[in-house]
């Protein structure tokens, strides 16, 4: 493309192409599932935790650039982190993606401030925001699938 | 032809001998001549909804601020005025359509309540336990859902005659699926989602062999070719305004009259009765039957002058546009070998499925749209259809008489930058 793409960064082409922890954990601790009906996306995140700790976390499932790349480097920001740190994460990114001034977003997300262009596209923000209410629900050990609607 | 001949012909209708003068119909569309983040628009989602003349906005306009009163009840002449501007949109619609008189075209929000009226009155006085409605796989989910609920209310059967790889009804199939038991077909006239044309004359000539009475879904059909519900012998056909470069809000079931005079009432309320009395009510006749309450009277005004708009440029004359602009249009997508179209058949209207290799399609459309260039991303309302060619979703490109090859060529090139996004 010609012009720089605010939304299409190449990090998230390439988690996108190539994703991080992606496919079943077998021995984990909880899992939830996701779904936009909207667009057919759908995703499971599987977590395993020991003393409060991520241990591991992966996440199965297909869907678009932007949900695969916000699935796949949500695993890698979250592994290892405590759980409150977890959902803090989450906090900060839904933010920054709403482009929600009342909290602070970007600061201390890191790689995930590549989805900051995503506030420019609402009808894109729930594919980023998918997987993060999926771990929510995964945390919270929710039986109820997550739908987007 | 000779200049004066040639003058008028300018002044009534864009279509000067064989040439489709699409530039000119463009200026009379406002919402086509914006820009997107500096790109011009091009709106290649007509399917979803089409945008509408000057016509139209201006007669919704007109009515709202000259004639604006409720109809059927004032003695007054603004009340006067809209009953005469409600009625008369009802006439062009009876006309436009080919129905045999104005009291069978019943005014509704859209296709998709004109489904539901038939599915709610109709289903539920002739279907019962282990009856059969027969739809295609090609079906919107507003020639689904209403039948599955009446399927439910009834114990009745939903039966789908299935399609080819093209995306065609196999008509064997179809023949085969016809029983003692089906008490009604319903089919879209053209799929949204694959542009497929279906032989709706053919297919209602063999249901009514069998006594069997159609409902034709015509909301992808009547803003694009000429529409003719007695030629094709529909029992219902039903279709959208704002599909058909009218409002929203606004659309119509054409109801063959001895047929929906039978037909109870669907919604109870002003406007639908005779007389009403704790003991008794009588319901009016067909179409008053099943307009309760105040309708969108704007919107049947509006609607209205879409009508009078397309009969003007002349729907022959956009047909045939339409069908060269789609041969150009394949011809130039199937160039892109990263890019599948999803619906082949051999009689098709100006809709693109189709699929781009390692790109999701919401991510396609979003690229797109960067571009200025309007897409439709994701199941169409048609997910069995999805499923049955194993995609999750398609990205769409629907045309209408105001597109361009010119377009064309701007979204050939966006799916280029696309493809390099995705490489």
């Amino acid at each position: 493309m010609s012009e720089t793409n605010d939304l299409y960064q190449e990090v998230i082409l390439d988690h996108y192409k190539r994703p991080r922890n992606h496919g079943r954990l077998g021995d984990a601790d909880c899992h939830a599932e996701g779904q936009n009906p909207l667009c057919g996306d759908h995703v499971t995140v599987y977590v395993k935790v020991k003393g409060g700790i991520v241990e591991e976390i992966t996440f199965e499932g297909s869907g678009c650039a932007i949900s695969t790349a916000s699935a796949s480097l949500m695993t890698e920001t979250i592994k290892g982190k405590t759980l409150d740190e977890a959902k803090a994460f989450f906090r900060k990114f839904h933010a920054m993606v709403t482009g929600d001034e009342e909290v602070d977003g970007g600061d201390g997300l890191g790689k995930l401030t590549v989805f900051a262009g995503v506030c420019q596209y609402p009808a894109r923000v729930k594919c980023a925001t998918l997987v993060w209410h999926t771990l929510d629900a995964a945390l919270d050990n929710r039986r109820e699938p997550i739908s987007t609607e | 032809m000779s200049t004066i001949a040639s003058a008028v012909s300018r002044m009534v209708t864009p279509v000067v001998g064989d040439t489709f003068d699409v530039e000119r119909v463009r200026r009379d569309f406002p919402a086509l001549l914006q820009s997107i983040d500096g790109k011009p628009l091009v709106y290649l989602d007509s399917a979803a909804t089409t945008q509408k003349p000057d016509a139209v906005i201006e007669a919704v306009e007109r009515f709202y601020r000259e004639d604006n009163a409720n109809i059927h009840r004032g003695v007054h002449r603004l009340s006067v005025r809209a009953t005469d501007a409600y009625e008369s949109a009802r006439r062009k619609v009876a006309r436009f359509v080919g129905a045999s008189r104005p009291e069978e075209i019943v005014f509704v929000r859209g296709a998709t309540e004109a489904i539901n009226l038939v599915a709610q009155t109709f289903g539920r006085t002739h279907l019962g336990v282990g009856d059969e409605v027969l739809i295609s796989h090609m079906e919107h989910h507003a020639n689904i859902v209403p039948w599955q609920m009446l399927c439910e209310q009834t114990g009745a059967q939903l039966r789908v005659m299935p399609i080819n790889d093209r995306g065609e009804i196999i008509i064997d199939e179809y023949e085969r699926l016809l029983g003692p038991r089906t008490k009604l077909v319903s089919i879209a006239h053209v799929s949204n989602a694959l542009g497929t044309i279906n032989p709706v004359q053919g297919m209602i000539a063999l249901a009514h062999a069998r006594g069997i009475p159609v409902l034709v879904d015509g909301a992808q059909a009547v803003p694009h070719m000429k529409v003719d519900v007695r030629t094709l012998d529909a029992d219902f056909y039903v279709f959208s305004g704002h599909k058909t470069f009218g409002p929203t809000g606004i659309g119509a079931l054409y109801g063959r009259y001895e047929l929906l005079d039978q037909l109870p009432p669907y919604q109870g309320g002003g406007d639908m009765i005779t007389s009403v009395t704790f003991e008794k009510t009588t319901y009016a006749k067909a179409p008053q039957r099943f307009e309760a309450g105040t309708p969108h009277i704007a919107g049947a005004v509006g609607l209205g002058a879409a009508i009078d708009y397309l009969e003007a440029v002349g729907l022959q004359g956009i047909t045939a546009y339409e069908h060269e602009l789609l041969t150009y249009a394949t011809e130039a997508l199937s160039g892109l070998p990263e890019v599948h179209l999803v619906g082949t058949a051999r009689d098709k209207a100006g809709v693109l499925s189709f699929t781009v290799d390692g790109a999701h399609p919401h991510d396609v459309g979003t690229i797109l749209d960067q571009q200025g260039i309007a897409v439709r991303a994701g199941h169409h309302c048609a997910q069995p259809v999805m499923e049955r060619f194993g995609v999750p979703a398609t990205v769409r490109a629907s045309l209408a008489f105001y597109n361009t090859r010119e377009e064309i060529d701007v979204l050939v090139r966006g799916l280029r930058g696309v493809i390099e996004v995705f490489r």
